[in-house]
C-alpha cells in the first residue's frame, strides 16, 4: 500500500514538475507556429486585410517563427475544425479574429490545454484563452474633431455597416468629437446591413450627400464611400486603413487598425514563456489604433488641436465621460462619471446629435 | 422633385449591372439552358475587366476581356450541359463557386488599387429634357448600351427569324432539329453570349460603378438576376423594369434612412423579392401542374437526338 502511495506521489511530483517546467519555459522562436482564423478574405481590403498585415508584421519581428492562416472561415462549427487542424499541424498559438468564433475557441481550447488561444473582440477567457481588441472609439473621437471643423452645412453623413455595439460605439465617439468643436453639427446615419458591398456603400454615400451632408464618415470594409465622396467633391473620413488612395483630394484622415502591435506582443510573450491569459483592450497609447496621415485641406490649427486631444487620451483622458445625453436629450452618463468597459461593450443607444434609428 | 430624380437616376445606375446579367440569362434560358453561374460569371467579369483596365488603362480592352472571359466560362457550361447532357443546376452552381474562388485568388494583388474607369457622359440634347434627361441620359456609355441591348433584344426575339429559332430551340429543340437547324450549335451560341453579357454586368461594377476590385464585390447581384429572369417572364423589356425596380428600392431605402423616416429599411429591401415571389406564384397558378407560364418548355432539359422527351 505504502509503495503504491509513494509511486503515485512520485508520478504526481514528476507530472507537476514537468508541467511547471513547460509553463515557465517559452517556445523558442524557430519552433513556434501560430495559426490565424480569418472571417473574410484577405482581399477584403478592410478588416481581414488589416489583421493579415498584423500577421506579416509579427513574422517580420520574429522571422524564424511560422504562421498558418485560413480565410473566409464562417462563424460556426467549421471554425472549430480549422483551429483543430492548426493545432494538429503543430500550431502552439491560435488567433481567432472574429467575435462569432468565441464558443468554438472555448471548445477547442479545452481539448488542447497546452495550446494558447487569443480571441479577438470576445469576452470569454480561460486558462489558455486570452482576448484582445482595440479602443477604436478613441481614434473615432479624434476623427470627429476633424470632421466637425470641416463641415459647413453642419450635416455629416455616416455610412454604417451593421447595428452592433462596436459600430454604435464608433458613431457615438465620432459624434462626441464632432460636437465638441461644433455643437450645431448633426450626424446622419445610414445603415447598410452588410459589411462589404461597394455598390451599396457608394449609393449610401450619395444618399447622404443628397440630404445635405458635406462630410462623410464610414464604418464599412471597402473604399467605395471615399471614392464616391471624391467624385461628388465632398470631404471624407475613411476607416480601417489610410483610404486616401480612393479620395486623393478629399480624404481628411481615417481611424486605422494596427494589429501588428498585439501580435508581436503576444508572440514575444509566448517565446519568453511569460504568456498569461489576459484581456488586451489597447488604444492610442499602445498604438493599436491611430489616425491616418491628414489630407492637405486639414488646417494646421485642427492638426494641433487633434494632437492635444490625442496626447490627452494617451495620458488617460476618457472619451465617454459625462455629461452625455442620448438622442432625446436625457442625461445617460452623469457629469464626472466615465463609462465602464462593460457599458461601452454593450452600447445600444445614440448620443445627442446623431440622427437615425438603431434597428433591433 | 429633385429627390425623385436622384432616386430614379440611382435606380438606373444601380440596376444596370443586374440588367446586363439578366439579359444574358434570358438569352441563355430562351435557348433552353439554365445557367445558375451568374454570380461567378459576374465576379470573373469584374475581375478581368478591372485587371485589364488596370494594366492597359484601356476600358475598351477591359470590356472586351470581360466579355471573352465570361464567354469562355459559359463555354465550359455549354460543353457540360449541351454536349454531355450534364445536370445544369449542378454545373451552374459549380461555376458560381469556382468563379467566386478563382476571382478571389487571382485578384489578390489588385485589392486596394484604383483605376480611372468609365465616367459619366451626358447625351447632348437628350440630357437637357426635364426629368427624363437627368434620369435616363446623364449616365455612362454602358448604361446607354444597355438601352440599345434591351430594345435590340426585344426586336430580335420577336421580329426576326433568328430570334424565332432561338425561342424555338428553348421550346422544342426536336422541332428545330427537324427543320434542319442544329439545336446544339444554337444552344452553344446563346449560352456563350449570355455568359459574356453577365460578365459585362460584373465589369460594370468594377469599371464604372465603384472603380475598384474587392473580393465578392457582386454581393449577390448574380442571384438577383436569376430571380429577375422569372420576374421578367423571360422578356428583355420587363427585365429592365425589374432591374430598375431592384435598384430603385435600394436607393429609396437609403435616402429614406438619410431623411430620417421611421419605416424599417429591411422591410423595403424585401419588396422586390416579394414581388418576384408573387409573379412566380401568378404564373404558376395560371398554368398549374408546376409549369411556369412563359418559361421555355425545354428549359433545363438536355437535347439528345433520337431521344424522346
Amino acid at each position: 500500500m505504502l509503495r503504491k502511495v509513494m509511486l503515485f506521489l512520485a508520478i504526481v511530483c514528476f507530472a507537476v514538475s514537468s508541467m511547471a517546467a513547460y509553463a515557465a519555459e517559452g517556445i523558442p522562436e524557430e519552433k513556434l507556429t501560430a495559426g490565424f482564423v480569418y472571417i473574410g478574405p484577405i482581399g477584403d481590403g478592410g478588416w481581414t486585410y488589416m489583421h493579415d498585415l498584423g500577421r506579416l508584421e509579427m513574422e517580420k519581428a520574429y522571422p524564424k517563427m511560422k504562421t498558418f492562416f485560413a480565410e473566409s472561415v464562417p462563424e460556426g462549427p467549421d471554425s472549430a475544425r480549422v483551429m483543430e487542424t492548426f493545432v494538429r499541424n503543430g500550431a502552439q498559438l491560435v488567433f481567432a479574429t472574429s467575435f462569432g468564433y468565441m464558443d468554438f475557441v472555448q471548445e477547442v481550447a479545452k481539448k488542447y490545454p497546452k495550446v494558447k488561444f487569443m480571441h479577438c473582440s470576445g469576452y470569454k477567457r480561460a486558462e489558455n484563452v486570452g482576448t484582445y481588441f482595440g479602443r477604436m472609439y478613441q481614434a473615432r473621437y479624434l476623427s470627429g474633431l476633424v470632421a466637425g471643423k470641416a463641415t459647413k452645412s453642419n450635416i455629416i453623413g455616416y455610412v454604417a455597416a451593421n447595428p452592433i455595439p462596436e459600430v454604435i460605439r464608433g458613431i457615438n465617439a465620432f459624434a462626441l468629437g464632432v460636437r465638441k468643436v461644433n455643437p450645431k453639427a448633426k450626424i446622419k446615419v445610414v445603415w447598410l446591413f452588410s459589411w462589404f458591398d461597394p455598390g451599396k456603400e457608394k449609393e449610401a454615400t450619395l444618399a447622404l450627400i443628397d440630404s445635405g451632408a458635406d462630410v462623410i464618415a464610414m464604418h464599412a470594409d471597402s473604399g467605395a464611400a471615399p471614392q464616391a465622396a471624391e467624385e461628388a467633391g465632398v470631404y471624407v473620413i475613411g476607416y480601417n486603413n489610410d483610404m486616401s488612395k480612393y479620395a486623393p483630394t478629399k480624404h481628411l484622415t481615417a481611424p486605422i487598425w494596427n494589429w501588428g502591435t498585439v501580435y508581436k506582443y503576444v508572440a514575444g510573450q509566448v517565446i519568453n514563456g511569460t504568456w498569461k491569459s489576459e484581456d488586451i483592450w489597447w488604444g492610442l497609447k499602445e498604438g493599436l489604433v491611430d489616425l491616418a496621415p491628414f489630407g492637405k485641406d486639414v488646417p494646421e490649427l485642427v492638426k494641433e488641436m487633434v494632437k492635444v486631444e490625442r496626447d490627452a487620451i494617451i495620458n488617460g483622458k476618457h472619451v465617454f465621460v459625462g455629461p452625455i445625453k442620448n438622442q432625446k436629450g436625457e442625461i445617460v452618463v452623469k457629469e464626472g462619471t466615465a463609462m465602464t468597459d462593460e457599458e461601452m461593450l454593450g452600447m445600444n443607444w445614440f448620443v445627442e446629435g446623431v440622427e437615425g434609428d438603431i434597428p433591433n | 422633385m429633385e429627390v425623385l430624380i436622384s432616386i430614379l437616376a440611382a435606380a438606373v445606375r444601380s440596376g444596370t449591372p443586374i440588367l446586363y446579367a439578366t439579359l444574358g440569362e434570358i438569352l441563355t434560358e430562351r435557348a433552353g439552358v439554365l445557367n445558375l453561374g451568374l454570380e461567378g460569371l459576374m465576379l470573373m467579369g469584374a475581375l478581368s475587366g478591372f485587371w485589364v483596365a488596370y494594366s492597359t488603362s484601356s476600358v475598351t480592352f477591359a470590356l472586351v476581356a470581360a466579355f471573352l472571359v465570361g464567354a469562355a466560362i459559359a463555354l465550359i457550361h455549354a460543353f457540360l450541359c449541351v454536349h454531355l447532357g450534364a445536370n445544369q443546376v449542378v454545373s451552374g452552381l459549380a461555376i458560381t463557386m469556382c468563379g467566386t474562388g478563382a476571382s478571389s485568388l487571382l485578384g489578390r494583388g489588385l485589392v486596394g488599387e484604383t483605376i480611372k474607369g468609365i465616367g459619366v457622359l451626358p447625351i447632348p440634347v437628350l440630357s437637357k429634357i426635364p426629368i427624363i434627361g437627368p434620369v435616363l441620359f446623364n449616365h455612362d456609355p454602358l448604361v446607354y448600351l444597355s438601352y440599345v441591348l434591351v430594345i435590340g433584344m426585344s426586336w430580335f426575339l420577336y421580329s426576326t427569324k433568328a430570334g424565332l429559332n432561338l425561342r424555338a430551340v428553348g421550346e422544342a429543340p426536336g422541332a428545330v432539329d427537324a427543320v434542319g437547324l442544329d439545336p446544339v450549335k444554337l444552344r452553344y451560341l446563346y449560352t456563350v453570349i449570355g455568359g459574356g453579357l453577365a460578365a459585362i454586368g460584373g465589369a460594370y461594377l468594377s469599371l464604372v460603378y465603384t472603380k475598384m476590385w474587392g473580393e465578392h464585390m457582386t454581393a449577390g447581384r448574380g442571384w438577383i438576376a436569376v430571380a429577375l429572369v422569372i420576374f421578367a417572364i423571360w422578356h428583355p423589356a420587363r427585365a429592365a423594369l425589374g432591374a430598375y425596380l431592384f435598384g430603385g428600392v435600394g436607393a429609396l431605402q437609403l435616402r429614406m434612412q438619410a431623411a430620417g423616416t421611421s419605416i424599417p429599411a429591411p422591410l423595403l429591401l424585401m419588396l422586390p423579392y416579394l414581388l418576384t415571389i408573387l409573379v412566380l406564384l401568378g404564373i404558376s397558378i395560371k398554368k398549374g401542374k408546376g409549369i411556369l407560364l412563359g418559361a421555355p418548355s425545354a428549359l433545363g432539359v438536355p437535347y439528345q437526338r433520337e431521344e424522346r422527351t
